[in-house]
């Protein structure tokens, strides 16, 4: 076992006070002199032709610097198929269009502007559910691509299936099969702080945006797209990241109100900040999308499973952000939870006059383990197999290379399983509790935890640079936006390096600075700076050591002559220590082979002084290195949906007790259990914090949260009418345990663990329902009112 | 037509005149520049804008501003001492792990400020209720019960 000064410990997060101060800035905080306010006006229809837009009332408002609308502007094309513009002409496909937008010198009076905009639509019918999407004769939202070729249906040009094994005679050899339909909601990432960004161009036509993103280099593309656009070529395009109130995949995609900054700050040269209020946020950002399963289960006589068939459909909205490709990451799961030989998974994915959806916490696989895990307990009771057994029985085993080819190097999956059986006393409490309603449940996760592939590179730069003092500074592209990635950054800098956490500074993300990371998503932040750092900090050791060799003995006869001692003969022979003899830990520069002297021990800054003062001026040294890690990883053919998308893979189990008032078909939590195998903890305490907080998402997509919509329109666009899960809500116990595989891949043996906690919680709930009430219900959440209907039919 | 308004905002005296429908979160955060407090739906139902008016929690979101005249108000800037120290609720936060993404932690530590000056020695129950009217997004809430608790704590050691 390893010994760590500093991975693994609960040091608070680095930038904690700031924030518990209200010190750290989030976009809403931050003004920039002459700045201008934006305000968009977005559509008054789900599917409409545009006739006519009037700004002539709102151009003429005192305070408004700038209307613009669609014709009056460059067409800013975004998204990966290029299928939205910034601002719409012809036709809008959704209640999020935005049509026109207004810079004034005020909130107040931009808002007051938008509402004078006038604009006459022709309404168009609608499809707002894959049923009426692909209904013969279904009114098409899009009738061409981005290059103008026609469309002649609504399911997007998305393909992603995986077909192993010879599923027809597995279904026949089968001794049980459970089928069954499953379904999910659309759900709001909610984030605390709302959307906004500030952009501004410099006299040269130099953009600077901050904003709200978890893709800082991707977005500093689109936005070089969007110069481009504007007629400046060859200028740059810099973003910077500011406090992040929470983002959980809102900010994986660039938005169209950043274009729309964009385009006003443009036209007014002045900076324009676009502020989202919360009901904005709900109804004009991009929730989580819903999906709708048929999936069917075998197992033999020994309940060892035979084979797994998908087949699901989303709800996409009305335009492609990456959100449409969570069936990417469903085929993780689908195809590599548990041991199963024949797989079967088809995907479609549709455009709908709904309000686009994008990518949230787990991408697709909270959604498809809904399925996997509820339908894995049906198929438990019919083979008449405790579902605990059902999942030991098919546990994968560390080393497995499973049909979409992930390498399970590590893999405790097993151990989750029995620690979580173990402290809820599965074997005597399961099935015991009918009388008392209560009941107990667990699901299983597989989460990529090595990155997740899905561009050409999946990699992460890191810079550290060393100061006179023995700081560093540490540029990064990657996004702290809650999660903790400073906390273990700071850590696995110390411990790799050999310096103090506090001595560890990490910079504002800032594309001018940072070298380039393709985001912050997929777990994969600490894993992918972690690597990085270790290999910029093996480099800058050595720089470090070689330098010592020269001004050591120097420094420790300063230390001599300071502490006044004097030595012997037989003392250490300090004079000849070779780099090779160095260690640095913890910020000072020793030798581990020589005695514990304090003069033996350099502080690396007072090293780093002698060598920058030196006679030959620093002999050319600059302490800085930096480092590219990219993960060794296969880019996924979606063709065949075959390919080891991560380095490694994090595996969890989660166990629930419930108990369930008949009377009303509410469902109390009574405990969670959580048991993750993420590799090592580097941050314990921000370790926690994801798991904790995970599971409380997990909670809320459970029993509480949906988006409710008709015809397009969101019809719960704030706090009071969409239900958050609160302090007392969550009033029982969550334990947590870990399991430390240590896999060879993860910095410190660490394996993504950002997103595990909000996969199984839903079907952990779902399973212990039935455990106390024996009703299974299929579509979340699971409110009061289908579990109520469910006991009635029950009792029917 | 303007209100002249004078009030104590964390410690020094205030003379400003305001509109009548201004809320006392803009006055803060736009007027005084006190961006601490945050707004996350300007409708009441999260907290974020939790701010003390004569020791008392109040969303200042929905508290006009013109009702400050004569009164005492506390926002997060309040909390820290002149020169940055952090105040043993504060402490508390930063060492349990209480805040995460950051936006709610204000509006959730003058809640437990106000909850603490009123009951000393809450029980979990009591904390969880008192924080009923503060969402949080990030972090479950378990860190930052345990926070409060840990600031309960502290502050009995301190007296004894």
């Amino acid at each position: 076992m390893t010994e760590f000064s500093h991975i693994g410990t609960e040091r608070p997060r680095p930038e904690a006070a700031d924030k518990v101060g209200g010190k750290a800035l989030y976009v809403s905080d931050i003004s920039r002199p002459g700045m201008l306010f934006g305000q968009i006006k977005f559509s008054e229809h789900a599917h409409a032709r545009i006739k006519r837009i009037d700004t002539s009332a709102a151009s003429s408002l005192p305070g408004v610097r700038a209307v613009i609308t669609g014709d009056d502007v460059p067409e800013l094309r975004y998204g990966f198929l290029r299928d939205n513009v910034a601002l719409k002409t012809g036709k809008v496909r959704q209640f999020r269009d935005e049509v026109a937008a207004v810079a004034a010198i005020s909130p107040e009076i931009a808002q007051r502007a938008v509402e004078l905009i006038r604009i006459d639509y022709e309404p168009l019918p609608g499809v707002f559910s894959p049923d009426e999407a692909l209904a013969d004769g279904a009114p098409l939202v899009h009738e061409k691509d981005s290059r103008g070729n026609p469309i002649t249906s609504n399911v997007m040009p998305i393909r992603c299936v995986h077909h192993s094994g010879d599923l027809e005679t597995a279904k026949t050899a089968s001794a049980f099969v459970s089928e069954g339909e499953y379904s999910v909601p659309r759900i709001q990432q909610a984030c605390l702080g709302p959307a906004g960004c500030i952009a501004e161009f410099d006299l040269d036509g130099n953009l600077t945006v901050t904003a709200k993103t978890q893709i800082p280099f991707l977005a500093q593309r689109d936005f070089t797209n969007a110069l481009q656009a504007l007629g400046l070529t060859g200028r740059n395009a810099r973003v910077v990241v500011p406090s992040i109130g929470g983002a959980f995949g809102s900010g994986l995609d660039t938005h169209g109100y950043e274009y729309i900054a964009i385009l006003l700050a443009w036209k007014t040269a002045k900076p324009v900040k676009m502020q989202y209020s919360r009901k904005e946020e709900f109804s004009y950002l991009s929730p989580r999308q819903s999906a709708q399963f048929m999936i069917r289960q075998g197992c033999d006589d020994e309940g060892k499973l035979t084979f797994r068939e998908i087949e699901v459909t989303q709800d996409n909205g009305a335009y492609g952000s990456w959100g449409a490709t969570y069936p990417n990451v469903m085929l993780v799961a689908a195809t590599s939870l548990y041991r199963v030989p024949v797989i079967s998974f088809d995907s479609t994915i549709v455009y709908t006059n709904n309000t686009y959806c994008q990518a949230m916490r787990g991408y697709g696989n909270p959604e498809v383990t809904w399925a996997i895990e509820s339908s894995i307990d049906e198929l438990a009771e019919k083979a008449g197999i405790d579902p605990y057994e059902m999942r030991m029985i098919n546990a994968n085993e560390p080393g497995d290379l499973t049909p979409m080819g992930l390498d399970l190097e590590t893999c405790g999956l097993r151990e989750c399983l029995e620690i979580t059986a173990d402290r809820l006393n599965w074997a005597e409490t399961r099935g015991s509790g009918r009388r008392r309603r209560r009941g107990l449940g667990m699901a299983s996760l597989i989460n990529v935890g090595g990155g997740g592939k899905i561009y050409r590179s999946d990699g992460s730069g890191i810079i550290l640079k060393l100061d006179d003092f023995g700081n560093v500074n540490v540029s990064y592209g990657g996004v702290e936006m809650g999660q903790g990635l400073y906390s273990a950054l700071t850590l696995m800098i110390s411990e790799s390096l050999g310096v103090k956490p506090e001595s560890v500074f990490i910079n504002q993300t800032d594309t001018a600075t940072a070298p380039w990371d393709v985001g912050t998503h997929a777990s994969r932040g600490a894993f992918m700076a972690g690597n990085a750092a270790i290999g910029a900090a093996t480099k800058l050791r050595e720089r470090i050591f070689a330098a010592a060799e020269d001004v050591y003995p120097d420094e420790v006869e300063r230390s001599l002559a300071r502490l006044g001692e004097e030595i012997g003969p037989d003392e250490y022979d300090y004079r000849s220590v070779t780099r090779d003899q160095f260690d640095l830990k913890d910020g000072w520069l020793h030798v581990p082979e020589a005695p514990d002297r304090p003069w033996l021990r350099v502080e690396l800054g007072r090293l780093l002084r002698a060598v920058h003062f030196s006679e030959e001026g620093g002999k050319g040294t600059t302490f800085t290195e930096e480092s590219f890690y990219e993960p060794p990883t296969e880019l996924p053919d979606w063709e065949k949906g075959y390919g080891n998308m991560s380095a490694n893979y994090s595996f969890g189990v989660q166990g629930v007790e419930v108990e369930v008032d008949t009377d009303t078909g509410e469902v109390t939590i009574l405990r969670v259990v959580a048991v993750t195998d993420i590799g090592r903890a580097l941050s314990l305490q921000a370790l926690k914090g994801q798991m904790y907080g995970g599971i409380a998402q997990g909670v809320g997509y459970a029993l509480y949260e949906e988006i409710k919509t008709e015809d397009g329109r969101i019809l719960n666009p704030g706090f009071v009418d969409y239900k958050l899960p609160t302090a007392a809500d969550l009033n029982f116990p969550i334990e947590l345990e870990f399991v430390e595989t240590n896999d060879p891949t993860g910095p410190f043996g660490a394996k993504g663990a950002g997103e595990p906690g909000i996969v199984p919680t839903a079907p952990a709930i779902a399973n212990a329902v039935y455990d106390a009430v024996g009703v299974r219900i299929h579509d979340l959440p699971l409110t009061p009112e289908k579990v109520l209907t469910a006991l009635q039919e029950q009792n029917a | 037509m303007a209100i002249g308004l004078s009030f104590q905002l964390n410690g020094f005296l205030v003379n400003v005149d305001v509109e009548p429908h201004l809320r006392l979160l803009d006055l803060l955060r736009v007027v005084l520049g006190e961006t601490g407090t945050k707004e996350a739906c300007g409708e009441g139902e999260c907290g974020a804008c939790t701010v003390l008016v004569d020791g008392r929690a109040v969303n200042s979101c929905l508290f006009l501003a013109g009702e400050v005249g004569g009164t005492t108000v506390t926002t997060i800037e309040g909390l820290t001492d002149a020169n940055g120290g952090l105040s043993s609720v504060q402490k508390a936060f930063v060492e349990m792990g209480g805040a995460q993404c950051g936006f709610c932690t204000p509006g959730m530590v003058m809640m437990a400020v106000a909850l603490l000056a009123e009951n000393p020695h809450p029980s979990e129950a009591e904390i969880r209720l008192a924080l009923t009217g503060n969402l949080c997004r990030c972090t479950g809430y378990v860190q930052i019960v345990e926070s409060i608790k840990e600031a309960a704590r502290s502050s009995l050691a301190a007296r004894r």
